[in-house]
């Protein structure tokens, strides 16, 4: 309970702080507009040669392509902030003003920054999704809608956990700013259906850098061609990557020398 | 006489000695810099598995493109465009934000030198990496590319005018950071015209046809598709001449908006944080 009384301190701190910067929110629009409207040029240039990808429809890809987004907005507005805040407060030392406060030091790493425009995202993936399910001409049930909300879920705690790793690695080796670009790279191959892929970069963007459980699992899902067992697993997963997370977070603050050493 | 003589050996000095401090910078950042690679490298492999995967849903063949001519078209792709790639464009309006520019105008020398420069020493620093990385993705994609001599030998020159194209142009879209604080919005855009219009999304024949006459009144096809078609040996002669025609052409375009807009935007400089 705490823990959301803390994340909507922070969260209104961090809308108060950008709302001083309203024209961000155009630039956040422009900015969603451009990366949304080529993602569907390619789906329409794909999809004027075929007339399905890997077993996936136009409209059903459409619907990949709105997880895409709205997942990527959900990572963009605190967490991704958040752990390049961390990684930043690593390696400056001043990560001790979160340590010095008498919370959970995760918890406050974990939410130190908000983005809010990045919700722009959030809500036009949404959009892109109703749309595309509009369109698909079969009704979407109870039960992708609940399996769909599930694997979202589920999805972004392993990203987050994944991303919490990553940051944590930075009390050993401090300059990891870089490695980030790669987690882009392979958030924007995540825009395909990851089976698409040959088995060595499924397993890449599966296991190395599990994007595929944050969007190609939801989407299929949403559309139905997902097996129980691999929501099951994806659940599964989310927990236990969210302790071992934890865990290892634990161990690399007791590294951190503060900034005075 | 004597004059000029001795200004071009200072000149080519000067140069020497930039491109090892460059080159001796890029290695202080090895492991970023293979890093940078990573991106370079996967995107082509992501649009080269759509298509793959198109023509696998078709039977085999996609256009006038077969599975090993669509592994070789990305392949080749991806050395040509990781050869004229440039970041000047988002590092322009840092440069200026930061009055980063203030040691760069200070210098008895157009800042365009350095940045070219620069460019090739990390080109020369990654194709170590790139190269085996290519054999490697060639080894598992199995590409059939059967240039004919000729287009072999115009292809080195095609791939070194493709880069002054693309180093003018989008050195000269960066100047723009000197009028617009935030360039990021444009140079998404430019990104977005740079991945269809080059070919870099799909061989231009897989584009419908109005973005194909587009594409051939814009300059981006003759930075990166024009010289991958031309080893693929899609290409006759007269195309081939044709090609290179256009690249000159747009390289004398590219080196005059530089230049003007170059005296224009370090006029407006205003040297932040001096």
């Amino acid at each position: 309970m705490n823990a959301l009384r803390l994340l909507a301190i922070f969260f209104r701190l961090g809308a108060m702080n950008e709302l001083q910067y309203r024209a961000n929110f155009w630039i956040q629009l422009v900015r969603t507009m451009m990366n949304l409207g080529f993602a569907l040029f390619a789906v329409f240039v794909v999809y004027d040669h075929t007339d399905q990808l890997n077993g996936w429809t136009s409209w059903e890809l459409v619907t990949l392509m709105g997880v895409w987004t709205l997942m990527g907005g959900m990572l963009g507005v605190v967490m991704q902030p958040s752990m390049e805040k961390l990684i930043e407060d690593v390696r400056e030392g001043t990560l001790d003003f979160s340590l010095t406060k008498p919370e959970d030091a995760q918890l406050l790493v974990s939410v130190g920054q908000v983005r809010v425009w990045r919700l722009v995202d959030v809500l036009a993936g949404a959009l892109v999704i109703v749309v595309a399910l509009n369109n698909m001409g079969r009704e979407t049930g109870l039960r992708e809608v609940l399996g769909f909300g599930l694997s979202l879920s589920a999805g972004s705690v392993i990203l987050y956990s994944f991303w919490l790793m990553l940051s944590t690695v930075a009390f050993w080796f401090v300059r990891i700013e870089n490695i980030l670009m790669i987690f882009h790279s392979m958030y924007d191959a995540a825009r395909w259906p990851v089976t698409m892929y040959p088995g060595w970069m499924q397993a890449m963007l599966t296991f190395l850098v599990p994007v595929a459980f944050a969007v190609t699992v939801p989407a299929g899902a949403l559309v139905g061609r997902l097996p129980e067992t691999w929501l099951a697993g994806t659940a599964g997963l989310a927990v236990a990557l969210l302790i071992v997370s934890r865990w290892f977070f634990r161990v690399g603050l007791r590294r951190y020398s503060g900034a005075s050493a | 006489m004597n004059g000029s003589h001795g200004a071009i050996r200072g000149f080519a000095d000067i140069y020497r000695t930039l491109f090892a401090l460059e080159l001796s910078g890029m290695l202080q950042y090895r492991a970023a810099v293979v890093i940078w690679l990573f991106g370079l490298v996967l995107q082509p492999v992501v649009y080269m598995v759509v298509w793959l995967t198109v023509a696998e849903s078709k039977g085999g063949q996609v256009g006038d493109f077969d599975p090993g001519g669509i592994a070789a078209y990305f392949l080749v792709m991806m050395l040509v465009n990781h050869v004229t790639f440039t970041w000047h464009m988002f590092e322009m309006g840092w440069r200026v934000r930061s009055g980063f520019y203030n040691a760069l105008l200070v210098q008895p020398l157009h800042p365009w030198h350095r940045d070219l420069l620069q460019n090739l020493a990390y080109k020369v620093i990654t194709l170590v990496v790139l190269i085996p990385a290519t054999l490697l993705l060639a080894w598992h994609f199995e590409p059939t590319l059967h240039p004919p001599l000729w287009a072999a030998l115009v292809f080195l020159p095609a791939l070194v005018l493709a880069f002054l194209t693309r180093f003018l142009f989008e050195w000269a879209a960066g100047l723009l950071a000197f009028w617009i604080t935030d360039t990021s919005g444009l140079n998404n855009l430019y990104m977005a015209f740079m991945l269809t219009f080059a070919g870099r999304l799909a061989p231009l024949s897989l584009l419908p046809e109005t973005l194909q006459t587009m594409a051939a009144w814009l300059p981006f096809q003759w930075m990166v598709a024009f010289p991958v078609e031309l080893l693929m040996g899609r290409l006759s002669p007269d195309e081939a001449i044709h090609g290179i025609g256009m690249q000159l052409l747009w390289i004398v375009i590219g080196f005059g908006v530089m230049q003007l807009s170059w005296t224009r935007a370090s006029k407006r400089y205003a040297a932040v944080g001096a």
